[in-house]
């Protein structure tokens, strides 16, 4: 055991039973009328849309930054969303159809999504996407490291990779599908905040399960005592499985219950998601028509 | 910094139709009490929901005759498995007109929509299941190859769960082969007569559940009546203790639940989130109006500064309010009567010495209302420590070993619940095998199943309701 | 103006086919059989199941069996309650059915049809009691906390009894299924209508597919293949009136050492109260330790 290991398993245990009933409750918080329309803004201003396909072409990235710049083209008052996400070779592409936008510019990196490559490997890989335009880096961490016990080496291994984002900041995801364990999101959640992140994240969405809303309150729960802690404020990406305005209420009625407001900000906060952003136009055409919208009401991307 | 404000959001009162006026529910037919009517009112608005009938002897009498025919005649020589079935149809007619039972029981008891709709009238429906199933397997549940029923049991319930307590004492005494004469209390009696209504439309054959509203006097005259077999009773150990003395020398069986002042325990291992939601639940829930409520937090003294921090926090987040607004957390308070006792406890807790903090909440100004309150630094000796408040106020407590948290927990009269909150199962089952409480909850807490025996030790009561051990109660073994 | 008397309305005649996760598949062989009442009269024709319908019946009580024994016991007994519900709405057809197969009269079909529900809501009833009356804590010599529980077995095999194709094939499928197990269920071989149309009943009472799988056919071509399969945790040899056969399926049982319900000598009475025999045959009691100290 290393010192980094100790620490990480003093931190306090997660009744899992209790955490998933505490977030079940959560869950049934009605939200109607006007904080409705106010959530489903907040939840488009913080929609990271993405795409992270093989077959991504820069026409499709095209399509999706205009998109992410314009969701409502019929409706002004629209806003837009948080950020693109796509892989570093479409960056460039990305970064000339959002030139001109407050639209984020944000890259997956780090051999994404195993994480499976030499660590020199996926520098490269940050540094390339950061030098073609990426202003947020989406990085993985080594779960083979973790789940074997060598945790030094995940927290070295982000440190490196915060150091290549220069001036970009920095997701670091934890892949909580395949740490099973809240006791280890617990864990690497700390190790992340320790180690520079400036976002923790849940996912990378290529397995399931992704996110979930008990992972995401313990996750805001971490940086919420981490905070308390340390005075560092870091924000929370849930990413993966998050499809309806009904699912983003629920997250949003987390964070506000768990961290608290202040983390109720795209700063703060982000989804990680394709086919949301749809649906939150859909139910925002239907709190000002008063009817149930259609698919050929919202744009395909 | 946003404010992310829950716009109210009412669950609807339509659905259930509650009438001006109901009388007594007598041997399958509504009938005039003898005794003058009495009004139900919504303690959150204090509007009257609905004028009641009041019992007198003579209608007692009435009941216990109806109950008596029935169970001679009817419910008595019928065959198990042809009362297992009224009692699945009552429980699937509970699951069909669920969410009326639910508005309705919010409506006159106070309590929050989300806690009688997700977990009241489930646990409702569950236990008239899971003792139908018993209606027609005495034999097996380890009391003897043929036990028999007991003749009429005559049953009182309290106000905090009203339907619940109900289904606690009729479905077991109506698998077991027994009839029974039921009082509601006396603030919280419209859904038992509800209850009426679903036993028509279920069939059930006439005086085997006999309903009849009154007061303490009614109660009285029902658990003294010479031709009642069985007494069974949920409320104070004041009561308890009454009516324990005037059956004696009858031969009737008794059994009671009553008070609590239980220790919820926090060791410093705890799994921390999840000890904070389970003090908050422990005590808030309900109102707090809970027999087995965590009312005394007993906090390892090295995490105690830490642990009230996120406690106060939490506490910031309870909404207390409308009870039909499906996010409230935190309904009204049952009765004047009972905020009186409230505000009272809660004066003698301050002048005793302990440090009050309630959550800053705004409270309507109708109805009767009490934010959620702690005391810290609270001992032993204190009055608040001893007594059952039965509202949302917590008295804080430390220790520093596991023995003195057993001996604090254990130093009172009552021994209805504890709970314990450790990651560390060896010190789970150390705790469980010392505590004196009929329930001990770790990492966990009210937690409630038909299957899982409920009652108390000392003067929290005798006997148990739900699972096996519930069936002994009702026969003659 | 027609002076033609009404045509007579041609019926729609049901075809059997077998029940295998949730679906009413034919036989991949392709292959039926004739099925005749007590007076010899054709009643259908009835798939003839092959060792592979068995297998894949297998593969679909396999892939039932974790969710079925992860559900709360209460839910169990909700469904098999739902059962009896869905039983009692075709009280009449099940009557026809069993007076067509048995040639009965028809209060004796009645009694038979009731029993049949009836029987559905004491096991519906035993979904949550059985570890209340099979299990408990055990008080050994030290600072330990030991629970002994009753867990399902797995996949069960069940030969259905060949007489009593209604109220028999429901007394040996529901003891199985209550506490979490899923079968394959080989019906009566002459008498296998009413396991197909109680198959229709079950694929309409929330019962996940996969929990009960009703083949029809030969009995002694199939039962062998249900009784080696590795897959397959015990069998239920109730329907199997040949000594010869039975000795040799309680044989291949052995293979894996299946856990093995042999029938009984003389007949049973399906009538009667069962018991809790059949409920214990197909448990495996868990007995758990854990040290108590502070």
């Amino acid at each position: 055991m290393t010192e980094l290991s100790t620490l990480l398993s003093g931190l306090p245990g997660v009744d899992r039973v209790g955490a998933d009933q505490r977030a079940a409750t959560l869950a049934t918080r009605s939200i109607k009328t006007t904080a409705k329309a106010w959530a489903i803004d907040l939840a488009i201003r913080m929609v990271d849309l993405t795409t992270l396909e093989g077959a991504d072409t820069p026409g499709k990235v095209r399509t999706l930054c205009a998109k992410a710049r314009s969701p409502e083209p019929s409706d002004a008052s629209c806003p837009s969303v948080a950020a693109v996400c796509v892989y570093p070779s479409m960056v460039p592409v990305a970064a000339e159809a959002l030139k001109g936008s407050r639209v984020h510019l944000a890259s997956v990196a780090t051999a994404f999504p195993s994480g499976q490559a030499p660590l020199d490997v996926k520098l490269d890989d940050t540094r390339a996407a950061v030098a073609a335009g990426a202003d947020e880096i989406d990085m993985v961490i080594n779960r083979g490291a973790f789940l074997s016990g060598d945790v030094d080496r995940v927290f070295d291994e982000i440190v490196a990779v915060k150091e290549a984002c220069g001036k970009a900041h920095l997701k670091v995801i934890l892949e909580t599908g395949e740490l099973a364990t809240y006791d280890n999101v617990r864990r690497a959640s700390w190790l992340a905040m320790k180690a520079g992140a400036d976002f923790i994240k849940t996912s990378t969405g290529k397995i399931s399960p992704a996110a979930t809303l008990p992972v995401t309150m313990l996750m805001l729960e971490a940086v919420r005592d981490f905070r308390e802690a340390t005075g560092r404020q870091i924000g929370v990406k849930p990413a993966g499985g998050i499809r309806t305005t009904k699912d983003a209420m629920k997250y949003l009625v987390v964070v506000n219950e768990t961290a608290g407001p202040d983390w109720l900000d795209p700063d703060w906060f982000r989804f990680g998601a394709s086919s949301l952003l749809n649906d939150l136009l859909m139910q925002r055409q239907k709190l000002t028509t008063g009817h149930y919208s259609g698919p050929d009401y919202v744009t395909v991307d | 910094m946003s404010i992310f404000e829950y716009a109210p959001a009412p669950e609807s009162r339509d659905i259930v139709d509650i009438k001006p006026s109901y009388g007594l529910f007598v041997n399958g037919e509504w009938t005039d009490g003898k005794g003058e009517a009495f009004k139900t009112i919504n303690p959150a608005t204090e509007e009257t929901l609905a004028e009641v009938a009041c019992a007198t002897d003579a209608d007692v009498d009435d009941a216990v005759a109806a109950a008596r025919a029935a169970y001679d005649k009817v419910w008595g020589p019928m065959p198990g498995r042809e009362r297992a079935k009224y009692l699945y149809r009552i429980a699937r007619i509970i699951q069909e007109r669920g969410r009326e039972l639910a508005v309705l029981e919010s409506l006159d008891n106070g309590k929050p929509i989300r806690e009688s709709r997700d977990v009241d009238i489930p646990l409702v429906a569950a236990h008239f299941f899971y003792y139908a199933g018993w209606a027609d397997k005495l034999g097996y549940a380890g009391l003897g190859p043929d036990p028999r029923p007991l003749g009429v049991a005559g049953q009182v319930i309290p106000w905090n769960f009203p339907l619940l307590m109900l289904a606690w004492k009729i479905a077991p005494a109506l698998a077991c082969g027994n009839t029974v004469v039921l009082k509601p209390a006396e603030t919280t009696p419209l859904t038992a007569l509800l209850f009426a209504e679903i036993c028509r439309q279920a069939d059930l054959p006439p005086g085997v559940v006999n309903i009849l509203t009154g007061a303490g006097e009614t109660g009285a005259a029902l658990v003294n009546h010479p031709d009642v077999n069985k007494v069974a009773f949920t409320g104070s150990t004041e009561v308890g203790r009454r009516i324990a003395e005037s059956i004696a020398g009858t031969r009737k069986k008794l059994t009671l639940e009553l008070g609590g002042k239980a220790a919820n325990i926090v060791f410093d291992d705890a799994a921390i989130d999840q000890a904070v939601e389970g003090v908050v639940n422990g005590i808030f829930f309900n109102q707090g109006h809970v027999c087995c409520a965590g009312s005394r937090l007993l906090l390892q003294e090295s995490v105690a500064e830490d642990f009230l921090a996120r406690l106060r926090r939490r506490m910031g987040t309870l909404r207390v309010g409308d009870p039909l607004d499906k996010n409230t957390d935190v309904g009204a308070i049952n009765s004047a009567e009972q905020l009186a006792r409230i505000r009272e406890l809660s004066e003698i807790g301050e002048a005793e010495g302990g440090e009050r903090y309630t959550a800053p909440c705004e409270l309507p100004e109708r109805g009767f209302w009490f934010a959620p309150t702690i005391f810290t630094g609270v001992s032993q000796s204190h009055r608040i420590a001893r007594e059952e408040i039965f509202g949302p106020v917590l008295s804080v407590l430390t220790f520093r070993t596991p023995d003195e948290a057993i001996a604090k927990a254990n130093n009172t009269p009552y021994g209805l619940s504890a709970g314990v909150w450790t990651e560390k199962g060896s010190r789970i089952l150390w705790m469980a095998d010392r505590l004196r409480a009929g329930v001990v909850w770790a990492n966990t807490f009210n937690k409630f199943d038909p299957t899982s025996p409920f009652g108390g030790y000392k003067e929290s009561g005798y006997g148990r309701e739900g699972g096996r051990h519930g069936l002994e109660a009702y026969l003659d073994v | 103006m027609s002076n033609q008397p009404d045509p007579v309305r041609l019926s729609v005649r049901k075809t059997y086919k077998l029940y295998v996760g949730g679906k009413f598949p034919r036989s991949e062989s392709g292959r039926s059989y004739e099925v005749t009442g007590s007076d010899g009269a054709t009643l259908a024709n009835a798939s003839r199941g092959s060792r592979k319908d068995v297998r894949d019946a297998v593969v679909a009580a396999r892939k039932a069996q974790s969710g079925w024994a992860g559900a709360t016991a209460y839910l169990r007994g909700q469904i098999l309650y739902r059962v009896a519900e869905m039983l009692e709405g075709r009280r009449a057809q099940f009557v026809d059915e069993l007076r067509q197969a048995d040639g009965v009269t028809k209060k004796t079909a009645e009694s038979y049809v009731d029993t049949a529900i009836d029987r559905w809501v004491w096991y519906a009833g035993w979904a949550d009691k059985v570890p209340q009356v099979l299990g408990g804590g055990n008080p050994v010599a030290g600072p330990y906390f030991n629970l002994s529980s009753p867990e399902p077995t797995g996949v069960v095999g069940v030969v259905a009894p060949q007489k009593g194709p209604l109220l028999g094939l429901v007394s040996v499928i529901a003891p199985a299924i209550v506490t979490g197990n899923t079968v394959v269920v080989l019906a009566s071989e002459t008498k296998p209508l009413p396991a197909v149309t109680l198959g229709e009943v079950l694929a309409t009472s929330d019962l996940p597919g996969g929990v009960v799988n009703i083949l029809t056919g030969y009995t002694a071509e199939m039962a062998p293949h249900l009784a080696s399969h590795a897959d397959v945790n015990g069998v239920d040899l109730t329907g199997v009136e040949d000594d010869e056969l039975a000795r040799s399926l309680e044989v291949a049982a052995a293979g894996n050492l299946k856990r093995v319900y042999r029938p009984g000598a003389a007949a049973e009475d399906w009538l009667a109260e069962p018991g809790i025999k059949r409920l214990r045959a197909w448990t495996e009691t868990k007995t758990v330790w854990h040290p108590a100290a502070v």
